[in-house]
């Protein structure tokens, strides 16, 4: 589970300030899958960062499984980030010149599993993203869609307390997207993975159970979506305009 | 994050790099070959002329009417001349002599049948060959009859032997010096070492002979003749310096002069001799191995500068390995395992090439030059080390970096 109360985070610009998170209060159960949706300077962003243990927020707390992460050092933050943070990026991320399986143990070199242990895991979690046959190929060898895959499955070695995603599908044609969400889907209802998204794309968010709208800073809508999108159901007609890759990105 | 693993990283990241990777350590390459091959150079230098000096003789002291040899000593006073009857002095008052001999050395043609040559003519006693550790290969050396009956014999160096003779056996046969005909009865053998001070190239014959028909009037002063020099050999180690102090009192007393006139002799000990080289070489050894840990300081911060645009180059990647849980010291290390592998891959070929140089100097035979594991210790520890020094900053700013902000680097 995962606790946000009170949080502000204030970037100093030359002499302005900016308020790029005021006052977010949010509580995420395990295994819950959640969308955070909203318009570019909303501080989707930056509540990602602090989401994910990248950043501390100026005041307010947080709590990953019971762990207050707002007032830990940079070292504390990567040990926790080694721990409970899976990370996914909208541009994947791989290290060039590296095989999957590599790749994918990355996060394990430095929590200090042993190396058997490290290839043991990191081959069953390109098994769960279905990359199995793939383990020995770099990234330049693998399409788009297999890349993320392979980057979901980096996020996934360390079992995270949560799987953070940044505009997942953003870099993807409309078809490896839908694959990528039938993944998260997947890893949320078998694997009762806590699954977080932020997204731009309102048919990439109905995805989840949950979207929560960030607006300037603040959280002003936390919807509870009944009838999830399955995963490769097509793109209903309104939602075009909006679809992906074709939006302006941040 | 374990080290053979850091390691293969490392080695993948330079690889990725290839050419730049190379020309960096070869920055480190020629620094390292230049410090061991001139150290080396420089040791084989040292050592050459500590084993000739050694090989003069045990417990050797010198007196001579040369300037004291070494540093320091120019003084402007006249030098003065060295008596046969300083000579008999020193032998008669001088305590803790294992053994005396006089000298007159001359540069004179030496002739064959069909060859002619300059060498050393020195005019010696019997004790000569005790005192200056030589010995005789075949034949016999000077004896005290030959002076006595002043007979025109020769014993020969090594060199002199093979020059003029070219393996013929020398014993018996003639040679002609200053067109005075000599008989060879002994050839030396030689000391092994090649060089100024080495007894090979010397032609030795009766000093007594050589007053009464070969050096004529440039060995006498006021018909009293005189010495190149003498060779004292102290009965021990420990009296050599009682040994050389009163020798200079008696050759004052000789001479007529004061204890704080220049004596305008020299009278030097082995020691002396050694320690006055020794400084010179070590001198010389220590100039040429900072010129050449210049060119390592050049490299090293080769090192740096490409270990800094690779830091630029990979903020990406560093940001994501901070993202995926790296601490600090993961990427402090990462980067510092580059930089050391890229200077002990440039030490290790460093090491070989400045060998190698050096091995080409002694297979020419223009030095003997000593590799030694000292050298080749001194110059690995020091390019691992400047590999440390110049990769700790890059290092440190890779992993200062804040990963949000490294992975949003374009």
């Amino acid at each position: 589970m995962i606790e946000v109360k009170e949080v502000t985070k204030i970037y100093k610009v030359g002499d302005d300030e900016v308020r790029a998170l005021d006052g977010v209060s949010l509580k995420i159960n395990d295994g819950e899958m959640v969308a955070i949706m909203g318009p570019s300077g909303s501080g989707k962003s930056t509540l990602m960062a602090i989401l994910g243990c990248l950043d501390i927020p100026t005041s307010g707390e947080y709590y990953v499984d019971n762990i207050e992460a707002a007032k830990m050092n940079d070292n504390q933050l990567a040990s926790l980030r080694a721990h409970k943070v899976g990370f996914v990026f909208q541009t994947f991320n791989l290290l060039p010149r590296t095989s999957a399986l590599e790749n994918v143990m990355l996060p394990l070199t430095y929590d200090g599993t042993k190396m058997r242990d490290c290839i043991e895991r990191a081959e069953k979690a390109l098994e769960v993203v279905g990359l199995k046959d793939r383990m020995k190929h770099h990234p330049n060898q693998l399409s788009g869609g297999q890349q993320q895959r392979v980057a979901i499955a980096r996020a996934l070695v360390n079992d995270p307390a949560i799987l953070l995603a940044d505009e997942p599908t953003g870099n993807l044609d409309s078809k490896t997207g839908a694959e990528i969400m039938a993944l998260f889907q997947h890893l949320h209802s078998e694997k009762h993975q806590t699954v977080i998204y932020v997204t731009h794309d309102a048919f990439i968010a109905r995805h989840t159970d949950r979207i929560i709208h960030l607006m300037d800073g603040k959280v002003v809508r936390d919807e509870q979506i009944k009838n999830p999108i399955k995963a490769g159901t097509p793109r209903p007609d309104e939602m075009l305009s909006n679809g992906n890759g074709n939006h302006a990105k941040e | 994050m374990n080290i053979l693993n850091n390691i293969r990283v490392a080695l993948r990241a330079l690889k990725a790099n290839m050419l730049r990777s190379s020309l960096t350590v070869l920055g480190i390459v020629i620094g390292v070959a230049a410090v061991v091959a001139l150290l080396s150079i420089g040791k084989g230098a040292t050592a050459g002329i500590t084993s000739q000096v050694e090989g003069l003789g045990t417990n050797l002291v010198t007196v001579s009417a040369a300037r004291r040899f070494g540093l320091g000593g120019g003084g402007t006073a006249e030098t003065e001349l060295l008596y046969y009857s300083d000579y008999s002095a020193i032998a008669k008052k001088v305590q803790n002599i294992a053994s005396i001999t006089p000298y007159y050395q001359t540069q004179e043609p030496v002739a064959t049948a069909n060859r002619t040559a300059n060498y050393s003519v020195i005019g010696v006693t019997p004790s000569y060959a005790t005192v200056n550790s030589q010995t005789v290969e075949i034949g016999r050396f000077i004896t005290t009859e030959d002076g006595a009956a002043k007979k025109r014999v020769a014993v020969i160096g090594a060199t002199v032997s093979s020059e003029l003779f070219m393996g013929l056996n020398p014993i018996g046969r003639n040679i002609k010096i200053n067109n005075i005909q000599f008989e060879v009865v002994g050839v030396l053998a030689s000391k092994g070492t090649s060089g100024f001070l080495s007894g090979d190239s010397n032609v030795l014959i009766s000093l007594e002979t050589g007053y009464s028909i070969l050096f004529g009037g440039r060995a006498t002063n006021n018909g009293k003749p005189i010495l190149s020099g003498i060779s004292i050999s102290a009965s021990n180690a420990d009296s050599i310096d009682t040994v050389v102090s009163q020798t200079e009192t008696i050759l004052r007393s000789q001479h007529g002069l004061g204890l704080n006139d220049d004596l305008g002799l020299s009278v030097s000990s082995q020691a002396q001799m050694l320690s006055s080289l020794s400084t010179i070489t070590a001198t010389l050894t220590a100039f040429l191995g900072a010129i050449a840990g210049i060119s390592l300081l050049v490299g090293g911060i080769g090192i740096m500068n490409i270990t800094l645009v690779s830091v630029t180059e990979r903020t990406r990647e560093i940001g994501l390995r901070k993202a995926v849980g790296a601490p600090q010291r993961a990427i402090l290390f990462q980067f510092l395992v580059e930089t050391i592998t890229l200077s002990l891959i440039g030490g290790t070929l460093g090491i070989a090439l400045g060998a190698s140089i050096a091995g080409v100097f002694t297979f020419l035979g223009i030095i003997d030059a000593a590799v030694t594991v000292d050298v080749l210790l001194l110059a690995f520890t020091f390019s691992a080390l400047i590999g440390l020094f110049f990769g700790i900053y890059p290092a440190y700013q890779a992993s200062k970096m804040r990963p949000i902000e490294a992975l949003r680097y374009e």
